[in-house]
């Protein structure tokens, strides 16, 4: 034995074994019963939307990445995750090439150009599901009907509308029972609409540790509690508050895109405030602007203000004196 | 009853089946034994001996006039062989007293009983502590004496010794309380004696039963000794969090254990006081800890201070294949050495060798922000900004963030799935923060 095999490193001398990567696999897992879902009520569709998000968001990385000469990073599980969470956000219609460009804004400009893994300032797949509604809003709101869709979009398909559209009243349309909203039988993007299969994944993610309940919970339960003070005209207030919860991607966004660790506070307390902001900016924007959902934009403004809830929501210092931040001389 | 403990920390695996089972088992020292000059927090000592000397056992060998200080005994009787620059654990070349042992442990004139510690003035029993080279024998080796004399405004109401012993692979703690119980209890009476006060309290982590057991059943005639169960978890035995969790009190922020009346011993410095009352005989001896996936039977060895970490290991049955890593304490704290050439000193409780793929470092990747490690901080900083702040050298941002406060537990280390140097960093802007200061204060002036 000599010095030159003995690896000498600062403290501590072992590590959990959780890794990034391990982390990504997660939730990717978690993801998986609301992709079935999507699958069983879209059609294999869904399946091939999903497939092309995937390969186009670790494609990209690896293609960036390679031409920057820096170190290829997809085995961190990172891109795949987007992969998935753009495909959730996309409704089964959309038309592969613009997959291709939703990946390309959330992967190159939200996620690369800000520097990679942890230093994009929004959830990239979030911003490349809102470049893709502001650019092609007819394509992105073309919802069909559970078990309609067969591979290729037949042009004359009817669209369906979302529960929130016809509960705000912009869509005509009878509204879905509440049980097929739980259960995600209802229009909306592939990942969106089975509250049940993202509830699975939730809990799946709780249980490793992955989240915590902080955001989904203060999320919902704001919601929640914003709905049932403030019903929609002629509607009955718990009712109003349960498609209120229920529809338009509020379990993918709270449990999800939300939770991103990247754009969402690091402090507990953050959290809790970040959860209650996505809550009240999704009623806001539901009930006051001339759009039905709400989710994805809550989530992206508090993305924005991430970095200011994490400059002044600072937990106490353990021994923190009356006098002030200050130490003891 | 829930039990007590603080916020943050972490659970990792105790790792201690491998010893905790194991009686201690003593090592006669070798030939050759090494006595570093500074095994303490304070002033160096200076020789008292010179090459060619004979030495008793229990004689001082070294001393300095500073209050700040403790001397140092042979634990052998022998002759001087050297007096050099030679291997520290920490690394570092240090100024060491080389003592041939003869094998003949002759003691040196004057050690026996002391007076009955009831019957002394708390100056006459710090000056026998002190006499006795006694150091906090947790790892940081501050002079016990010296902590035993807080400032005269700072009344001590709660003496606590700390049997936590939460960090993992080591076991030494708890075989001293289980084998030498009335020893650690005698100590911890003596204190409780020189600070005028009826309690005294012993706590220790739930995960040793027997050693909770064995201290109530020893001291169930003294209903001033408290023995307090802890959660398991680390760094419960970090004095902050330790206070915290028995007294509810925190130690405010750059203070002392003294600014909340409190004053906590390790068990071994316990154990210590004891035998420099009993026996009179000063710390020349320790239990260390040897474990780790290279040795091949791990074990509690008490060993006399001085003795090569190699003879320890041979001890504890060989090594089992070329190490990884060595350390000197516990896997979290400890500090990873360049040999096994080096002596065990005053604060080794522990020797880890781990196997190479025991110590496998995993590259850096870019920190997601997940938040584990402020969850897990039991200073409740941010040390993923502390982190970055340190990466970019803005050091007066993590002075701000009161990256002074960090305990280096490594807490935020372990958990941190980007497998980020966050301790490492800490410590690099710790140290640029205070020379920062240091800088500050001399313009000042
Ligand atoms: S644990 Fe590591 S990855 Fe997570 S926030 Fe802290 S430094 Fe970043
Ligand atoms: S920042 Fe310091 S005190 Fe906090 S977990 Fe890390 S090492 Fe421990």
């Amino acid at each position: 034995m000599d010095s030159n095999t003995l690896v000498v490193s600062s403290s501590p001398h072992i590590k959990s074994r959780e890794t990034t990567t391990r982390i990504m696999l997660d939730v990717a897992i978690a993801l998986v019963p609301a992709l079935l879902c999507g699958i069983i009520f879209f059609g294999v569709r869904a399946l091939y939307i999903t497939v092309v998000s995937v390969v186009s968001c670790v494609g990209l990385e690896y293609l960036w990445q390679k031409l920057c000469k820096k170190r290829v990073t997809i085995s961190d599980g990172t891109a795949l995750v987007t992969g998935l969470l753009l495909a959730m956000n996309l409704p089964a219609t959309a038309p592969w090439w613009m997959v291709v460009v939703g990946a390309l804004i959330a992967i190159i400009i939200a996620k690369q150009l800000f520097g990679g893994t942890g230093h994009n300032f929004v959830n990239p797949a979030l911003a490349g599901r809102a470049f893709l509604l502001a650019s092609w809003p007819v394509l992105m709101t073309k919802w069909v009907a559970p078990f309609t869709l067969g591979f290729s979009v037949a042009p004359d398909l009817l669209s369906s509308a979302t529960p929130l559209a016809i509960l705000k009243g912009t869509a005509e349309g009878q509204l879905p029972s509440l049980m097929d909203m739980f259960l995600g039988n209802i229009g909306g993007c592939i990942g969106e609409t089975s509250a049940l299969a993202l509830l699975l994944g939730g809990i799946y993610l709780l249980l490793r540790r992955v989240i915590s309940i902080r955001i989904p919970l203060s999320f919902i339960g704001m919601l929640a509690v914003l709905s049932f003070l403030f019903p929609g005209a002629g509607m009955d207030r718990l009712t109003y508050a349960a498609y209120s919860i229920l529809g338009g991607g509020v379990f993918l966004g709270a449990f999800f895109m939300a939770t991103d660790y990247t754009t969402s506070p690091i402090t507990g307390k953050g959290q809790i405030l970040m959860g209650l902001g996505c809550g009240v900016l999704t009623f806001v924007i539901r009930r006051f602007g001339g759009y039905p959902e709400g989710v994805s934009y809550a989530i992206l403004l508090m993305n924005i203000a991430t970095p200011l809830i994490d400059k002044y929501l600072r937990p106490t210092k353990f021994g923190a004196t009356k006098r002030g931040r200050s130490h003891v001389a | 009853m829930s039990l007590r403990t603080f916020k943050g920390g972490i659970h990792p695996d105790d790792s201690k089946t491998a010893t905790n089972g194991k009686p201690i088992v003593k090592l006669a020292p070798g030939n050759r034994l090494y006595f570093p000059l500074q095994q303490h927090i304070g002033a160096p000592l200076t020789p008292k001996v010179g090459v060619g000397d004979a030495v008793k056992l229990g004689q001082v060998i070294a001393d300095s006039e500073s209050f700040m200080s403790v001397p140092l005994h042979a634990s052998v009787s022998g002759t001087v062989s050297d007096i050099g620059l030679y291997l520290y654990p920490t690394g570092l070349k240090m100024p060491t007293i080389v003592v041939d042992n003869d094998g003949q442990d002759t003691l040196s004139e004057g050690i026996g009983p002391k007076p009955d510690p009831e019957t002394l003035s708390p100056e006459e029993i710090r000056a026998v502590i002190r006499q006795a080279g006694i150091v906090g024998m947790g790892g940081a080796g501050f002079p016990t004496h010296v902590k035993l004399t807080p400032p005269a405004d700072k009344p001590i109401s709660y003496v606590i010794v700390n049997g936590a012993e939460c960090e993992p692979y080591l076991t030494s703690d708890h075989r001293v309380m289980l084998e030498h119980p009335d020893e650690v209890l005698y100590g911890a009476r003596v204190v409780r004696h020189l600070f005028g006060l009826k309690d005294a309290f012993i706590a220790i982590e739930e995960n040793k039963p027997d050693a909770i057991a064995t201290l109530q059943e020893h001291a169930a005639d003294d209903d001033g000794i408290h023995i307090i169960a802890l959660k398991k978890k680390y760094p419960q035995g970090a004095e902050k969090q330790l206070i915290h969790a028995l007294t509810g009190r925190m130690v405010p922020s750059g203070g002392l254990p003294a600014d909340v009346g409190c004053l906590v011993l390790n068990i071994d410095t316990a154990a210590e006081i004891c035998r420099a009352f009993t026996q009179g005989m000063p710390l020349i001896r320790r239990v260390v800890t040897v474990a780790g996936g290279a040795v091949a039977e791990p074990a509690n060895i008490e060993t006399r201070i001085g003795v090569p970490f190699r003879e320890l290991i041979d001890c504890a049955g060989g090594l089992t294949c070329e190490p990884g890593k060595i350390i000197m304490g516990g896997p979290m704290m400890g500090i990873a050495g360049y040999s096994l050439d080096v002596p065990v000193v005053k604060g080794t409780s522990g020797i880890l060798a781990f196997r190479p793929d025991e110590v496998a470092v995993s590259p850096e990747s870019n920190c997601l922000r997940c938040g584990r490690c402020v969850q897990v901080c039991p200073m409740h900083l941010l040390p993923a900004q502390l982190n970055a702040y340190a990466g970019k050298g803005d050091y007066e941002k993590c002075e701000e963030l009161d990256v002074l406060d960090c305990i280096e537990c490594g807490c935020c280390s372990y958990v941190c799935p980007a497998k980020r140097h966050l301790v490492q960093s800490m410590r690099a802007a710790k140290q640029a923060v205070q020379i920062q200061r240091g800088k500050a204060k001399a313009a000042s002036k």
